[in-house]
């Protein structure tokens, strides 16, 4: 189907499934434990050995000589593949380091052997028998030290935050010597780990020259090419099947070490080969968001109007990879005729630098936020107030083009009345609670909204229920429901009478899941998909399908009517497809983030004390789970703001806290009273269903609302993130 | 995790008899710490004793009206003992500010005493560690060490013991009661019983070779007001930067340790006098030497503000 119109009446619109708050359909499997993850797999293939990856011990320098004689005599160990003895191996684009390192050594952890044993115990035993004499090279491991060196690099990242290295509208520099309030600030962000539950895991068997894995990935489409490309065997020998994942956060959006290394593990032991990575490997083994600095200059008239905006990025990567697109959003989020975007990628022998949760936008938004606030300031105006003031409905880069939808304003509005804004006191540092300084703020919330195709294959069992396969993934986001009521809206049945099966690629391809595309586009191809099944049901019947009317399991066409079972075994493929719509328009999801906070005016301790977003996203498909994103995404933006932190040794070049003691993400404790509103609104340009993604919406902007909050509180403005005590203590009141 | 052996004693005695007698030989109880490591291989026994039958679980009163706590009692039910919540209460607010629930159900007070640093080197086999790898240097001092002690550290070693309720037995001067190898019983003060890391990090507490605890006995209650402050990153499941175990009576006198500053509880009494005085005071003099890094001078800052914290909280 193709999408090159706005969106008109359809069978979406009847909202008798679609639009309601479902409990998920996979919700039984989760909490009795009967979803099967991939290490879990023990049904799919027997006689499994088990796999354990030794990781480089350096950063950077070359292997001289691996000695593997006492781990191949350590009990039960099956065989030991390295780069000597794994075959030729070719390199996807979609990776930066190789993912099996040798002789060179490009990252701290990077893969350079599996061993492969009887029990995950002697396997992991084994693994720490196999020596190897390093011949360590320098690397570069301080940002800040190789900025100055960093050439403007752009990046289309595939996950919807691309932009060119220099990007110029107006004259910002004529515009902002001459602006009577300005203001030019330089903010931080650290590198951060996804720290999703489930570690990276595969199971790989081969059956002659066919490779199947179970594993745990976002986009199974992406993982089939990359391993194929690896390999070097053709990609129809390959099949990823991952239906259910335990979080991925873009850290599983393309296969990494663990998938290879089990697929050469079980060639060589000619076994079925499991393998997961072991948490403390997980942070510099695999990818993480990359650290920014960024500079960001803004002026403005005396009465607030933004008339230049500058946002400079600065990022590190290995060679050949690519930057943090901090800047990506501030091109389009306000309005200002004169404006300067650029992005700078330093090279770095760090590990991969990748897509995270609102890759660009996340870290993007936390400076930007904070400089709208520091400029609000200046001006007197109240933050809310100064958002609306410049906001914008076109691109103010390409006037031209307008917004397919934007509500901003709504969502600030509505947001700052709900939260109660109007009790906040300007002045920081005057309200108090006990020893709590408390404070609150605002940011905006911005992410794009990407279409992209995706197909599915749809048919009419034998009890009249319909059944649903896609490659599409579930990251605990609630895919399989969202599907089911799509599904069950168009063909006019019951949601318990929709099966949904997921993440296999022998099933047409999908989205998949990343940069809050997997919603609104895969419930888009299962629309396409369906409407193409009632046309071939209603043919099966000899009905005519431009009037049968899909209701309660049955089809009516005049007076005719016939039950869904009478048309067993009809089965449609489609996909959705689309036009120019999404260049013709931005497409773009919108928040107010409003955060209050409390800082222990002793020890600078910063506790969050409620949160509220209220976000605009076209239709939601299911009020419970997108509120479930979006809770976990402004959680997210607190772990962001407040701790977390993967901290660099700028001497051995790694992440040195790589476990979930050293690297702190939000307990429960963390997170108080959080709400959640969605303006009710359907966007007919952004696809069939009105709806757009709302999973990374809810993480950009949450990070900046707390920092304005804790600037509220106390007074002091930390500009250098996570914002921990120590950034806080000295500057705060005199006690006792 | 290297291959071992396992046993399970039936005595104190035995099992410290047997831990003399089979080198490279560890007790375990709720092995919170010791799998980990062993999975690891930053500890590798070579044979484990389970000391888990040896009924060391009981909490029992004391002739001169304090409490026995067996090694083996569990983190979770000395927390909610009702004579420790009432007498003791700087114990069981610091038991649970630790670990989580989970852990607690699992933990025993001899091993919570036992837990090793969580200094991130420390947990990388790749890098050196004195601690690890006695003579291999400190990867600490000069990295990451914002967690890392303040004083009482050592060029060898900067690591602290990451654990709350030894801060709380301190401030109480409880005692460590052992049997050793030959049958001899002996009670080592809380303030003995952690080292300083000196020249031999590696070893964390003076009890010899298969030296085993069975108790820790709390002096009869002190009354007054009881604080644990821990102050972390995130509410919950964190090692403290700094926490304050203070015991405050209505004169304004009192008692204060300090973890997660060093190697281990930190808890200067002659700086107690000047409790009166203000927070200030008594930082200053527990803390006088301190030899911070750039990255945990706050620690300073912050346990000084912490205590001033508590004491504005005894006054009112």
């Amino acid at each position: 189907m193709k999408f090159d119109k706005p969106a008109t009446t359809n069978p979406i619109d009847q909202l008798k499934v679609v639009g309601k708050p479902t409990d998920r359909i996979d919700g039984p499997l989760k909490t009795t434990g009967t979803a099967p993850y991939a290490y879990e797999r023990h049904d799919v293939a027997s006689d499994q050995a088990y796999g354990y990856i030794v990781g480089s011990a350096i950063a950077k320098g070359r292997i001289n000589a691996v000695d593997l004689a006492a781990a191949k005599a350590a009990p039960g160990v099956i065989e030991i593949v390295t780069w000597q003895n794994a075959g030729p191996l070719g390199k996807s684009k979609s990776h930066t380091a190789k993912l099996l390192a040798g002789p060179e050594i490009e990252h701290y952890d990077q893969a350079i052997a599996i061993v492969v044993a009887e029990t995950f115990e002697q396997a992991r035993a084994a693994a720490r028998m196999v020596r190897i004499d390093y011949a360590r090279a320098p690397g570069r491991f301080d940002l800040d030290a190789q900025i100055k060196s960093a050439p403007p690099v752009g990046e289309d990242s595939g996950e919807g935050s691309h932009s060119p290295p220099i990007a110029r509208h107006g004259d910002f520099d004529g515009a902002f010597a001459a602006a009577p309030v300005k203001l030019d600030a330089v903010y931080r962000t650290p590198d951060q780990s996804h720290a999703m539950m489930e570690p990276h895991a595969t199971i790989a068997a081969w059956e002659g020259d066919k490779l199947t894995l179970w594993t745990s990935n976002q986009m199974i489409a992406w993982g089939v090419r990359d391993l194929a490309q690896t390999l070097m065997i053709p990609k129809e020998k390959v099949r990823l099947v991952s239906p259910y994942i335990g979080g991925g956060f873009g850290s599983k959006l393309w296969v990494r070490a663990d998938a290879l290394m089990a697929a050469l593990g079980a060639r060589a032991a000619k076994r079925p080969v499991k393998v997961a990575l072991a948490r403390a490997q997980i942070m510099n083994n695999t990818t993480h968001r990359p650290a920014t600095v960024q500079h960001i200059r803004l002026g403005a008239t005396k009465d607030g109007k933004l008339t230049a905006i500058a946002h400079e990025s600065w990022s590190g990567d290995l060679p050949g990879g690519g930057p943090e697109t901090a800047p990506s959003q501030t091109k389009l989020i306000y309005a200002g005729a004169n404006r300067l975007i650029a992005t700078r990628l330093a090279t770095l022998d760090l590990p991969e630098g990748n897509a995270m949760r609102a890759p660009g936008e996340a870290p993007g938004m936390m400076a930007l936020e904070v400089a709208m606030d520091e400029m609000a300031e200046k001006l007197g105006m109240d933050p809310v107030a100064f958002r609306i003031l410049n906001d914008t409905q076109v691109d103010p880069m390409k006037p031209e083009r307008r917004y397919s939808m934007r509500n901003m304003t709504g969502c600030l509005k509505l947001g700052a009345e709900k939260f109660g804004w109007a009790k906040r006191n300007p002045k920081p540092g005057q309200m108090r609670d006990g020893n709590w300084l408390v404070g609150m703020g605002v940011a905006a919330g911005f992410r794009n909204n990407i279409t992209t195709k995706s197909a599915a294959r749809v048919r009419i069992d034998d009890k009249g229920g319909i059944v649903v396969e896609t490659d599409m993934t579930d990251i605990g986001t609630g895919s399989y429901t969202i599907i089911a009521q799509t599904a069950a809206e168009v063909m006019g049945v019951p949601l318990d009478q929709v099966k949904v099966t997921l993440g296999d690629s022998s099933f047409p391809e999908a989205a998949g899941s990343g940069g809050q595309w997997g919603a609104a586009n895969s419930t888009a191809g299962v629309y396409a998909a369906c409407m193409k099944l009632r046309e071939a049901v209603a043919a099966k019947l000899g009905f005519n399908s431009a009037d049968a009317a899909f209701t309660g399991g049955r089809v009516t066409s005049g007076n005719r009517s016939a039950t869904l079972a009478d048309a067993a075994g009809s089965s449609a493929e489609d996909g959705i497809e689309y036009g120019d719509l999404g260049k013709t328009y931005q497409q773009s999801t919108f928040a107010g983030h409003f955060v209050e906070v409390g800082v222990d005016a002793w020890t600078g301790t910063v506790r969050v004390r409620r949160m509220l977003a209220v976000c605009a996203a076209g239709r939601i498909i299911n009020p419970k789970s997108a509120r479930s994103q979006v809770i976990g995404a402004m959680t997210m933006g607190v772990g962001a703001a407040l701790m977390e932190h993967a901290v660099v040794d700028k001497r051995f070049g790694f992440f040195v806290n790589h476990d979930l003691a050293g690297y702190e993400v939000p307990v429960h404790a963390d997170i108080p009273h959080q709400e959640v509103i969605f303006l009710d609104e359907t966007d007919p340009i952004a696809g069939p269903l009105k709806a757009k993604g709302v999973g990374e919406l809810g993480i950009c902007g949450v990070g900046g609302a707390v920092a304005n909050a804790i600037y509220n509180a106390t007074g002091v403005r930390v500009r250098d993130y996570p914002i921990t005590l120590d950034k806080l203590i000295d500057k705060l009141p005199a006690m006792a | 995790m290297r291959p071992f052996t396992y046993s399970r004693a039936k005595s104190p005695a035995e099992a410290a008899a047997e831990a003399a007698s089979a080198p490279g030989a560890k007790f375990i109880a709720g092995g919170t710490n010791l799998l980990d490591l062993m999975k690891l291989e930053i500890e590798t026994p070579s044979h484990l004793i389970d000391v888990q039958d040896l009924k060391l679980d009981r909490i029992e009163p004391t002739a001169e009206g304090g409490l026995r706590i067996g090694a083996l009692v569990r983190n979770t039910d000395l927390a909610a003992d009702a004579r420790v919540r009432r007498d003791y209460g700087v114990l069981s607010r610091a038991l649970l500010a630790g670990a989580s629930g989970q852990l607690r159900n699992k933990a025993t007070t001899a091993g919570n005493l036992l837990q090793r640093t969580r200094c991130p080197y420390f947990y990388d086999t790749n890098q050196p560690c004195n601690k690890r790898q006695p003579g291999s240097g400190c990867s600490a001092i000069g990295g990451f060490s914002r967690q890392l002690a303040v004083i009482g550290s050592s060029k060898a070693c900067i690591a602290t013991h990451p654990g709350d309720m030894a801060i709380a037995m301190r401030v109480l001067d409880a005692t460590v009661e052992t049997v050793d190898p030959k049958g001899q019983t002996r009670a080592i003060p809380m303030a003995d019983f952690h080292r300083l890391p000196g020249e031999t990090p590696h070893i964390d507490t003076n009890l010899k070779a298969g030296e085993l605890i069975t108790a820790v006995t709390l002096p009869k209650p002190l009354g007054g007001k009881h604080f644990y402050h821990k102050e972390r990153d995130r509410a919950s499941y964190a090692f403290a930067l700094v926490s304050v175990a203070a015991v405050v009576q209505p004169d304004g006198r009192g008692r204060v340790a300090f973890g997660g500053v060093a190697h281990k509880p930190w808890r200067v009494e002659a700086a107690e006098a000047a409790m009166p005085q203000g927070a200030k005071a008594v930082t200053g003099a527990t803390f006088a030497g301190a030899a911070p890094t750039p990255e945990n001078a706050f620690k300073l800052t912050l346990a000084e503000r912490a205590l001033g914290a508590v004491l504005a909280q005894a006054r009112a």
